[in-house]
Order: C-alpha cells, then structure tokens, then sequence
C-alpha cells in the first residue's frame, strides 16, 4: 500500500467503493438473486405451505431443516428484513455517488455552448463529407446556413481569412436525460420511505350494518382513523349465468361524530379517500347470522306490490292475502346435483337461496326454494316472492392505507418516463461547416457529431450534404 | 368469418413464410425473398383482422366499455398479440434495413409461439373481465408491456445471431454459452410436446397441466430408467449441438448479415424496449396495482421478475454507455435478459403463484 493509500480517509476510501460501478453490479446481482428466492419462497405464508414447497427441492427429510434455516434468514419475509432493506439503502447510496461522480463533466459540456473548431479537428470528427461548389465562399456559405436552418439548426458564423465557419448544435441537455432518471429513482425510493415512515397498511372487515374506528395491521395492532366508517351493504354481482364476478361493491359511509360526512359505493378499481386514508375493495366473506335481514318484493296475484324486511323464521304476509311465507332453510351456494338432490357447492354467497314455508290459517300449504339470482323460482301459488338481498350475512373486506409518500412516488415516475425519453430519443448533435475558397470554388468541409442514434443522424448529415451540393440546381 | 379462422389463416401464413424465408436464403432468389415477404405481410393482415375482430367480440360479450374489452386478459390472447408485435417489428426492420435474412430467424420464433399456443391446449374461448381487470390501465399497461416483451425478443433473436456468427473457438466461453443455451432451449420445448402427447386428455387448463404434469413424461417421470434416458439424451443433444454448431455459423455467415449490423439491431431494439418497458410495465403497472389494491410495489412475483429483467437491461445499457461494452459480451447479456423476460412472462404465471396470476388462464 503507497502512502497516499494509508494517508486516505475512511471517508475517501467509503467514497470510492461507492462510485465504483463493480459496486453496482454485484448489489444489482445480489438483490436479483435474492429476490428470485423471494419469488419461490411464498412471502409471510404459513411455515407449512413452505416446506411443502421446499419438499420439491429436498426431500421430506431436509426440508424441515432447509425451512428453518431459510426462515433464521429472513427469506419467508424477505422484501421486509433488515438485510434486504440494507441492499437497497447502498444501491441508493451507490447510484447517488456515482451520478455525483460522473456529473461534472457532463455539467461542463452541457454548460458550454459550442465552439469553433481547427480544420484538423473537423477532418478527424467520426462523420465528415467535403463537397466543391463553384461558388464564391460567400454565396456558398450563405447557402449551406440556409440548409442547416432547414434541419433546425441555427448556425453562428466566423470569418477567417478566405474561409468562414459555420456551427450549430441541438438537444445539448439531453445528456442530462440519464440524471434525471437517477434522479426519478431516488425520488421513488424516497416516496416510499415517507409511506413506511409515516403511513400504514391494515384491513378491516366490515360486516354489513357495522361500522369500526380502528383498521388492523399485521399482528392485529389497532390503527385509529380518526373518524368512523360504517358498511351499509355489500353486494358481488356475476356475470349472467356463471359464478364469474362482475362486480364487488361496498357502499361505504364516513361518520365524523355521528354525523354522515361522506358515503361512496367503492369497487375494485375505484377506493374511497378520506383525509389521508384510502379504503380498497380487497376481498368479502360470509358470516352466518341469525340476525341478518331477507329483503323480499313481495307481490300478490292481484298486483299488489310490498317490500318486506324479515329475518330468519318471521313471518311475513302476501299483500292483499291470508297467506304467510317464512324462511326455514337457507343455504349461501344452492346447487342440484345429478340425480336432483339439492347441496351446497361454496362457503361464499355465490347463489343464495331461501326456503320458505307457506301458510293458510295455521296450515302449511306449501314450501319452495327461493333463489335470488334466479327470477324463475320466485313465483308462487299467492304472488311472487323475489329475493334481493340478503342483508347483514356478508362482510367487506378492505384494505386500509395511508401512504403521504405516494405523491412523491408518482412525481418520480413522471421524472423518470421524462428522464427515459430524453435518455433514449433524443441526443446531443453538433455541426460544423467550413467553407474555404479554393481555386475560385468553394470547398466545403462538413463534419458533425451524435452522442447516440449515429447511424440515423449520418443519414441526415448525408441529406444535407446533399442540399448543400444541390446549389442552384 | 370470425377471429378464430383468421388467427388460423396467419398460423398457417407465418410457418409457410419460416419455409419459404429458408428457401430464400437457400437460393438467394429476388422473386423467393418477395414472396416471402408477401406472406408474411399477408398473415400479418389476417392476424390484426383477427385481433380486432375479437376486440369486438369480446366487447360485445362483456358488456363493460371498449377500452376495457381489448382481447389480452389471458395467456392465449396475450402470446396473440406478442407474436403480432414480433412480426410487425420484424417488417419494420425489413422494410428499414432492406435485409430479409432475419426472417428465417423471426418467423420461427413467432411460428414456435403459435405453436406453444396450440400444443398447451389452453383455452381459448373468450371470458368477461374479472373486476381486478375493470381498468382503463389495462389497456396502456399490458400493451405496452407486450410490446416491450417483442422488442426484447428481437434483440434475443439478433444477439443470438452475433453469437452465433463470431464464435468459432468451441471452447471459448461465449460458443459454449449459446449452444448449450440452444440445446436446454429445444429440449425443454421437446419434453413439453412429449407431456402433451402423453397427457393430453388428462387437463384442460395449461396451468394445472403444467403443475401437474410438467416433465411428468420425461425428467419427472416415475419411471427412473425413463428420468435417466431424458437427461442422457439432453446432454447429448446438447453435445451435439455444440459438436456442429458452426454449421449454423456457416449459415448465418452466407446470408451476408454483418456482426456490426446484429450489434447495432440489438441495441436498437433493448433501445426501443426498455423505456417502453419502464413506463407501461413497471410504472403504470405500480399506478395500476395502487389504484387497484392499495400498493404501487408489493414484491409479487411478477413485479419481482419485471425488476430483475429491468436490472439486466438496465446492466447492458450502462455496459454498453459506459464501460464501452460491445460484441459477443453484450450479446450474452442481451440473451440473458431475454430469459428473464420470458420468465416474467410465462414462468411466473405458470410456476410461480401471485396477484398477477389470473393472466395464465
């Protein structure tokens, strides 16, 4: 070690490590490798989903032990644990010494304007053509400007001794395009650090016709919102004739001591914001309740039309009749099996139905299966008994977040789809035009330079060399 | 007529095409290479009358709007349109750079996807929108992302031809590289065709085929003499392919395609891909799933997957800029990338489980 290694600081050396791009390989090489495990591995799963996965890989015998091994590492929450958050916090670090590193030097191109250059150095430029016209060097530097105005550029001129020289150049802060991606970078990260900081993620499940002050975050720690929200109904429509879901939607409302502040239907694309926190259709379930309420129309054969509202095993009455209905039976997923006998095909309330028991003057006189998504079962002897709802058995499930963050998320992937544009289509060109008199013509030497795309911008260069030997003609 | 026949017109027009762009190389007739052209062309038509056509259909079924009834909500409809965008980047590039050889390469990747569609048996019928998907995201998100997924495809294809062409040393680390990566690649198309012959009336979902019986008829088998016979025959495949794998260098080289060329194209088309990717991909994906869930970033699979692809590009951009990497070392990575792709793609939805993977039926 040479004593100007010795005589570095810690800092100096801690720099250094960071603007290296090696650095930067092998954290991106880490974090890809790690997160492929993290992608075979199931996140915050149960430890038995995992080691029967991990069986596939090791047998019965070692995957208890590869589990555990495994799970001591954090690999079955490993986007959450200390060490995969460190990768990421030195990628940052990595990115911003480096972009600290290199922008100097790109500042300083960026900040000076084009200038003249020798004939010798115009000769050596990578795309240069020569053309002779019969022109005076006036005339014909006149003429070239004129051309590269056509192109967009807007030439400045310098006269020399029998010669002028024309130069011009575009899109000279493209070469920040690259920054302003690492920048849009940084930006997402550091939006993501401010909704982890001071945001939250939790669920609540409503039942219907329950309201909640608190949301629950992973390990059932209660969250308050500072207002109370109330599910006044929950209701998944299908597709006709299939168990293919249409739609799931919530109809919230907000109370701010007791009073209603706000009510929305939320559904799966389409949450409900209030003073920070924003309530997601996340999942539903059903709840097996004696005091959930059937919501019927019923109607009389006269054409008496009623709604009626009762729970399991009240009465209720066909308008305008002596006939009683009561619901006796009811099952969430009714389905016929092959040989006609009736079953239960879901836990969810995918096709509700009610079995309801008629009565005359304290005589039953018949019984039927009522089922909601099916008008055809709905007509009885008295009337028609349509099924709508059934209110207070289901509950909503909602995903609750405060992220104060994600506006900055946002900022930065609208820097970074800037950033990305001008990284990759658009480039820093330079051109340079000499015209010197030689022999009474005028020889014009044209060499230009592109920071990417070369090879279209050589096309262009070639049609203005074209123009610009096109002259009068 | 309705979609399913002209998505069977363009089927049968692209593999014609394979043929009669080998023919063209072959004889190197002006006459062959057009007509060559004009299939393709003529199946490309068929293949965007058919999309359409079930844009319509599906609009008409799902009863939600045509934006949200563009026909690429599951596997069968996104290879679809993948293959649509390959083919149409591949006429850009004929029509540009007035080269056809990469035809003979382009089609049958296109031909072989066509064929992946049919041998899985998935399903092709048509299913309303499941409310995760009711989103006018859905329209910008996944086409853009297919359209990245084409442009990385080509740059696979022309890096692999670089790899191909300059290689000549069989021992040299990049010749080993692209031939055993083209043996594993044939192979496990092989043992796929064999799973379906053998197990083909035992499912009808490609996912539960692929859980269930993945391998089942070659490497998996229950049979050891059977798992063994598999793997011996792949490692000789693999030797023979690295055995003669020059002759397709000969190939490659007498259709006067430079390596400067197939340099250049890749690194148009990762160019062309990665910022596509970015936007539609990851950053409208992340809008999407945070409108959607509540979470612009939750580590799923298929994010984690689209992050480790966008770090390769990422990688052989900056390579490329600013370590000045150039040939046979950024084709590999360019290779590399592109099967990080694939896997984002069909890997997770087919192995791996996540929010995304209702796109595998």
């Amino acid at each position: 070690m040479s004593g100007d290694e010795k005589n570095k600081s810690i800092i100096d050396r801690i720099w250094n490590l960071f603007s290296s791009i090696k650095l930067a390989v092998v954290v991106f090489s880490i974090i890809s490798a790690t997160s492929i495990v993290g992608t075979i591995i199931e996140q915050q799963a149960s430890p038995e989903r995992n080691i029967k996965l991990l069986t596939k890989f090791f047998g019965p015998n070692f995957a208890p032990s590869a589990f555990h091994i495994l799970d001591t590492l954090g690999f079955t929450d490993m986007f959450r644990s200390w060490w995969f958050m460190a990768l990421l916090l030195i990628f940052t670090g990595n990115l911003i010494i480096c972009s600290i590193e290199r922008l100097p030097k790109i500042w300083k191109v960026v900040k000076e304007p084009i200038r003249p250059v020798t004939p010798e150095r115009l000769k050596a430029l990578s795309i240069n053509r020569e053309i002779i016209l019969k022109e005076k060097v006036d005339k014909a530097s006149e003429h070239a400007a004129a051309v590269l105005k056509r192109y967009g550029f807007s030439a400045s001129v310098i006269k020399e001794d029998k010669a002028v020289q024309l130069y011009a150049e575009k899109g000279r802060y493209s070469r920040l395009g690259v920054y302003v991606t690492h920048l849009s970078i940084l930006l997402i990260l550091a939006g993501a650090v401010i909704g982890m900081l001071f945001g939250f993620n939790a669920s609540l499940n409503l039942p219907e016709g329950a309201s909640s002050v608190v949301a629950y975050a992973s390990g059932g720690l209660q969250i308050p919102l500072g207002f109370d929200i109330r599910c006044d109904n929950f209701n998944v429509s299908f597709y006709d004739n299939s168990d293919t879901p249409k739609s799931y939607k919530s109809w919230l409302t907000i109370l701010e001591d007791g009073r209603e502040a706000v009510k929305k239907v939320i559904d799966v694309n389409n949450p409900l914001s209030y003073k920070g926190i924003t309530f997601y259709q996340a999942s539903y379930g059903f709840v097996p309740n004696r005091d959930a309420i059937f919501k019927l129309t019923v109607t009389s054969n006269s054409g008496t039309k009623e709604d009626v509202d009762i729970k399991f095993g009240e009465p209720f009455t066909i308008p305008g009749t002596s006939v009683t209905g009561k619901v006796v039976d009811f099952s969430p997923a009714l389905a016929v099996d092959e040989s006609g006998k009736l079953y239960t095909y879901a836990e969810t309330m995918l096709n509700p139905a009610a079995f309801m028991e008629f009565s005359e003057n304290g005589s039953v006189k018949y019984r039927q299966w009522i089922v909601a998504r099916s008008p055809q079962t709905w007509k009885v002897a008295d009337g028609i008994v349509e099924f709508k709802h059934l209110w207070g058995a289901q509950y909503t499930g909602l995903q609750v977040r405060k992220d104060p963050g994600v506006w900055v998320v946002y900022l930065g992937c609208m820097i970074m789809a800037l950033g990305l544009y001008t990284s990759f289509f658009t480039g820093h060109a330079r051109v340079w035009v000499w015209v010197r008199d030689e022999k009474g013509a005028a020889k014009v030497v044209l060499g230009a330079s592109m920071n990417k795309n070369k090879i279209s911008f050589e096309q262009k260069i070639d049609k203005i060399a074209k123009e610009i030997k096109e002259y009068g003609s | 007529m309705d979609s399913s026949q002209f998505f069977g017109i363009a089927s049968i027009a692209y593999i014609l095409a394979m043929v009669v762009y080998i023919a063209y190389l072959a004889f190197k007739n002006a006459t062959v290479g057009v007509i060559a052209t004009t299939i393709t062309v003529v199946g490309f038509l068929s293949h965007t009358m058919a999309f359409f056509l079930r844009w319509k259909e599906f609009y008409q079924i799902g009863q939600m709007g045509i934006l949200r009834a563009i026909p690429l909500t599951n596997l069968y409809e996104s290879l679809i349109f993948f293959v649509w965008c390959v083919i149409l980047a591949y006429l850009i590039i004929e029509w540009k750079y007035k080269n056809r050889s990469f035809g003979a390469f382009i089609t049958p990747i296109a031909g072989m996807a066509l064929a992946f569609i049919d041998i899985s048996g998935m399903d092709k019928n048509i299913h309303p929108l499941i409310p995760a998907l009711q989103s006018n995201w859905l329209l910008a998100h996944v086409t853009m992302s297919f359209t990245s997924y084409a442009a990385f495809a080509i740059s696979f294809a022309t890096s692999m031809m670089y790899l191909i062409l300059t290689t000549e040393d069989k021992k040299s680390a990049p010749y080993i590289f692209w031939t055993v990566g083209l043996g594993i690649f044939i192979t496990v198309l092989l043992a796929m065709g064999l799973d379906f012959l053998v197990f083909k009336v035992a499912t009808n979902s490609p996912e539960s085929f692929i859980k269930s019986y993945l391998f089942k008829a070659t490497y998996r088998s229950s049979s050891g003499a059977v798992s063994l016979v598999s793997y011996l025959g792949t490692a000789a495949f693999i030797f023979l392919i690295w055995k003669f794998g020059y002759l397709l260098r000969n190939v490659i080289a007498s259709f006067s395609i430079s390596g400067d060329l197939l340099d250049e194209l890749t690194y148009k088309s990762v160019a062309v891909g990665f910022p596509i990717f970015t936007l539609g991909g990851l950053i409208f994906g992340a809008i999407w799933a945070d409108q959607a869930w509540g979470r612009y970033w939750s580590w799923d699979p298929k994010e984690t997957w689209s992050l480790i692809t966008w770090f390769v590009y990422a990688f052989y951009l900056h390579a490329r800029f600013l370590r000045g990497w150039r040939g046979k070392r950024i084709a590999v990575v360019a290779v590399l990338g592109f099967v990080c792709t694939v896997f984002t793609y069909l890997g997770v939805n087919l192995l791996l489980s996540g929010l995304h993977s209702y796109g595998g039926g």
